[in-house]
């Protein structure tokens, strides 16, 4: 008999539930990120409902649904990048390895830049190749040229960007095609460490060749990073999440295993919406 | 002819349907049509024609008039032959220049206060609302406003005055032009900064305002036509020179000032030297337009 | 040292001291540029009240009637302002009523008519022409158009209209070409670009849609103009009308080279006049404290406030526009 998937059973580790035993399972894993009781409102209107869930360390976990479920809107209350704009505000609590980013009196920069984030159009600063890089770097950290250049160097590659770079470090980031452009986000985003790297639509604005390459670098990344990808591809998806996440309206519908979800999903809603029923 | 005729002559089959038009409305409308924009083509030329007239008498009369003579000699004194402008190219070229340092941080800041802090406060409502009054205000007064709280404070006339009361007509052009451009740069651009943990000031300042730059440098060459031009602020508070100085402190000889003067005399070579100076104003003022919109175009395309 | 990620990296000491000072230059960063925003309605303020200290003598002994008396005794120490003002507005009027339909038909021009290529030219030299100094155009007035208006325009506008009665008498009087109706045309010439530029701006908002929805059951361009341009940008068009008045209002240079500075009042406007502007330029450097430079003053505050006003209802036209931009956005 199928149970549905109840994620109030979620112990006090975050840890996994075995679905089949409904027993915690038997490897220790951390959360990097336990949303609770999360709701988020823009002005009057309710963007996110009570939305509980958590994101292991160094994996993906994917976040699909139909425009306008929030799921862009929930990554970006991790980063507390709804902060910029007045008149939008989240309740609950968010913990980063354990400390509320939602309290009040903490320091956003700070919290940023332990939280990368790359958007869905490429954004590259107005400045060369290598200044892009060094900048995220250079605001906390204080290296010295050639330290600074194996950073950079590091980061190039980390997004496969180096072989392509390489030889124009000293040109204008707003040079390399729309592709490059988003690597080069990608390696900016991870130049500076962070632990969770949340990634909106990374690749809505790109070719099949350039998502494709992407998609390998997110493959890649997990090892050491945390990520967390909004996607409204649900074959993207299914192809690089370990987790994912539906939602709708506002509320998260099912969230599981990627391959649980996308062959046999718990929710009736969430089996609709992969199956192209509706969405 | 009837509505018949009318299609046949037009060439056009099937009139049945045409039995509705009035052909004598129909020709009225057209005469109305022609007559109105025959009109709007003749406004055009008109327009043209002054520019050409205007432009063409200032080139005309003051290059005939200028020589080597302006550039090294200073004003003439009432009836002495000859002479040239260059105190008052040199105490023009001071005057805006040191209202170009005055005025740029000051209006690129306040432009800077205007777009990232400026959407939700009505405080900054109301100071682009007056900005913009202040950019057509009547420069006259300005320079009685200055002349009241500078000169007649130090009970003399000074370069500084002269400034100030300048830097007064330039802050709002700065300050509107950069809070203009800095709003067309990309929100994405500035949250992709703020996402690395950038702290605001710099997010302003190396990102926004790079991003933003040659707009922002446009809008200070056009303040810098704009001041270039302006004599009304100086009557009071540079006021003139006959010698030449540098001293910013003391009146100084700047050229709207000496063609104002000049060209109401009864001296030949001071009118001579009146179109002299008018010519060299004019380029000056139309290069730096024309300069403001070569930089503009290239971050247009760049 | 490129070792592996640690799952959480927490932030350095260092980055925390960062952290803090950033806090600091934030807030420094606010305050300054705050600050030098509000500058601007400091100064405006500053404006209103030194112009006002120091008119109040000259409104204290004479009283509102200042505004509306003839006199302007230097010599005796009695002043009045209307002569001035009469030559400020009805000057700005002359300009005005000339510049407002030219601009209204270059602006059609360069939005209607004009082929593509020709556009951005002469859209350029338009504006090329407003950035022209005003002192340019007052030499022009006086040394070119002076004379010319003497012996050809006067004679014929006295022939013509002069024979009008009740209308004649607005051209009776010596052919001087320096008057008070040389420098509202002077005037008009200035004024006109400027004009000319806002209305074409103004014009270039008005969706396509809603024009090819006109053409597309008929209408020419004119009716297209009359019927879809001019509703919609209504209000834009008077704005801009009203930041040519201001300006026109406001005019020193133009207009004290050819409007003949003298202090009286003619019915004629071949007649030479004063404007508000060109008295204080021509006073103001040797005027004596006292009621002389009080009234001067006087005159300031009054040609301030009526500008400040012309422009405030401009900008709030020209608002009006920019928000229905947004709406069709």
């Amino acid at each position: 008999m199928k149970t549905m998937f109840d994620l109030n059973k979620i112990d006090s580790h975050g840890g996994r539930v075995d679905l089949n035993t409904n027993e915690p399972a038997q490897t220790e894993v951390k959360n990097a990120i336990e949303v609770r009781n999360l709701n988020f409102f823009y002005g009057s209107f309710q963007g996110l409902k009570d939305i509980n869930l958590d994101i292991e360390e160094r994996k993906v976990t994917a976040f699909i649904g139909p425009s306008g479920c929030g799921k862009s809107t929930l990554l970006r209350t991790l980063n507390r990048m709804y902060d910029l704009y007045p008149g939008q505000r989240a309740e609950g609590e968010i913990n980063f390895y354990g400390k509320n980013t939602l309290a009040p009196g903490e320091d956003l920069n700070l919290l940023r830049s332990r939280i990368g984030m790359v958007f869905q159009k490429p954004t590259p600063f107005p400045m060369s190749i290598y200044e892009n890089i060094a900048f995220g770097v250079r605001l906390y950290e204080r290296l010295s040229r050639s330290e600074m250049d194996e950073r950079v160097e590091w980061a190039l590659n980390k997004a496969a960007l180096w072989n392509e770079a390489k030889d124009i470090l000293n040109q204008s980031g707003l040079s390399l095609s729309g592709g490059q452009q988003q690597r080069l986000c990608i390696a900016r985003g991870v130049a500076v460490k962070p632990s969770v790297i949340l990634l909106d639509e990374p690749t809505s604005a790109l070719d099949p060749i350039s998502t494709g390459k992407i998609e390998e670098l997110i493959n890649e990344l997990k090892h050491e990073y945390t990520i967390a990808i909004v996607t409204h591809n649900m074959q993207q998806a299914a192809r690089v999440s370990d987790y994912t996440a539906y939602m709708y309206l506002g509320s998260l519908i099912e969230y599981g295993k990627t391959d649980e979800i996308f062959i046999k999903p718990k929710r009736k809603e969430t089996e609709d919406y992969i199956t192209g029923r509706f969405g | 002819m009837d509505a018949q005729q009318y299609g046949e002559k037009a060439g056009l089959k099937n009139m049945n349907n045409l039995s509705n038009i009035d052909p004598a409305l129909f020709a009225k409308r057209k005469r109305a049509n022609k007559l109105g924009l025959t009109l709007s083509m003749i406004a055009m030329v008109l327009g043209m024609v002054f520019l050409f007239w205007i432009l063409g008498v200032l080139f005309y009369k003051g290059f005939s008039s200028l020589d080597l003579a302006i550039f090294t000699q200073s004003t003439p004194a009432p009836g002495s032959e000859g002479g040239g402008l260059a105190n008052a190219i040199v105490g023009s070229l001071m005057l805006v220049g040191c209202c170009t340092l005055i005025s740029t941080p000051i209006g690129v800041l306040a432009g800077l206060y205007l777009s990232e802090y400026g959407a939700r406060s009505r405080i900054a409502a109301t100071t682009r609302f007056v900005t913009d009054i202040m950019l057509s205000a009547p420069s006259i007064v300005i320079g009685l406003f200055i002349y009241a709280l500078v000169v007649a404070q130090v009970r003399h006339f000074s370069g500084w005055a002269g400034t100030i009361a300048l830097a007064l007509i330039a802050i709002p052009v700065v300050v509107r032009t950069t809070e203009n451009m800095l709003l067309l740069v990309p929100g994405s651009l500035r949250e992709a900064a703020y996402a690395l943990g950038t702290p605001k000031w710099k997010v302003a300042f190396k990102i926004t305002l790079r991003a933003a730059q040659s707009g922002v440098m446009t809008g200070i060459l056009l303040a810098l036509a704009r001041v270039s031009g302006e004599t009304a602020p100086l009557l009071f508070t540079a006021l003139n020179n006959q010698f030449f100085s540098t001293n910013m402190n003391a009146p100084m000889a700047n050229l709207p000032v000496v063609i104002f003067q000049f060209a109401m005399s009864p001296y030949d070579n001071w009118v001579d030297l009146a179109w002299g100076g008018a010519l060299l104003i004019t380029i000056a003022v139309l290069g730096l337009n024309i300069l403001a919109r070569v930089v503009f175009r290239e971050k247009v395309q760049g | 040292m490129m070792e592996l990620t640690q799952s959480y990296s927490a932030p350095t000491p260092q980055a925390f001291r960062i952290a803090q000072l950033q806090r600091v230059q934030d807030f420094l960063f606010r305050a300054v540029t705050q600050f030098f925003a509000l500058s601007v309605l400091i100064a405006l303020l500053g404006i209103i009240i030194s112009l006002f200290i120091n008119a109040w003598p000259a409104l204290h002994t004479f009283g509102p009637a200042f505004f509306f008396t003839q006199e302007w005794d230097i010599i005796n120490g009695e002043f009045g302002g209307l002569i001035a003002i009469y030559g400020t507005v009805v000057t700005s009027l002359i300009a005005l009523l000339i510049a407002v339909p030219l601009s209204f038909g270059i602006a059609v021009f360069l939005t209607e008519l004009c082929p593509a290529t020709l556009r951005r030219p002469l859209g350029t030299a338009v504006e090329l022409l407003a950035a022209v100094p005003s002192i340019i155009y007052g030499m022009f007035g006086l040394f070119i158009f002076a004379p010319l208006f003497a012996e050809y325009i006067q004679p014929a506008l006295a022939g013509t209209l002069g024979h009008i009665p009740g209308l004649g008498i607005l051209f009776s009087g010596a052919f001087n070409g320096i008057g008070i109706l040389c420098a509202g045309l002077i005037l008009a010439m200035m004024i006109l670009p400027f004009i000319a530029s806002v209305m074409r701006d103004v014009f270039e908002i008005v969706p396509p849609v809603l024009k090819e929805s006109a053409y597309g059951i008929g209408c020419t361009t004119w009716e297209v103009v009359k019927n879809v341009v001019l509703p919609y940008t209504k209000a834009g068009v008077i704005g801009g009308i009203m930041l040519g008045l201001g300006r026109a209002l406001g005019e020193t240079m133009a207009v004290t080279f050819v409007i003949g500075n003298a202090h009286r009042l003619s019915p004629s406007l071949f007649a030479p006049g004063t404007s508000i502007a060109s008295t204080l330029a021509n006073e103001f450097g040797e005027a004596e404290a006292g009621n002389h430079l009080s009234s001067l003053y006087a005159l300031g505050l009054a040609l301030f406030i009526i500008t400040f006003i012309v422009l405030a209802c401009a900008k709030w036209m020209l608002n009006s526009m920019e928000k229905k931009q947004g709406l069709k956005t």
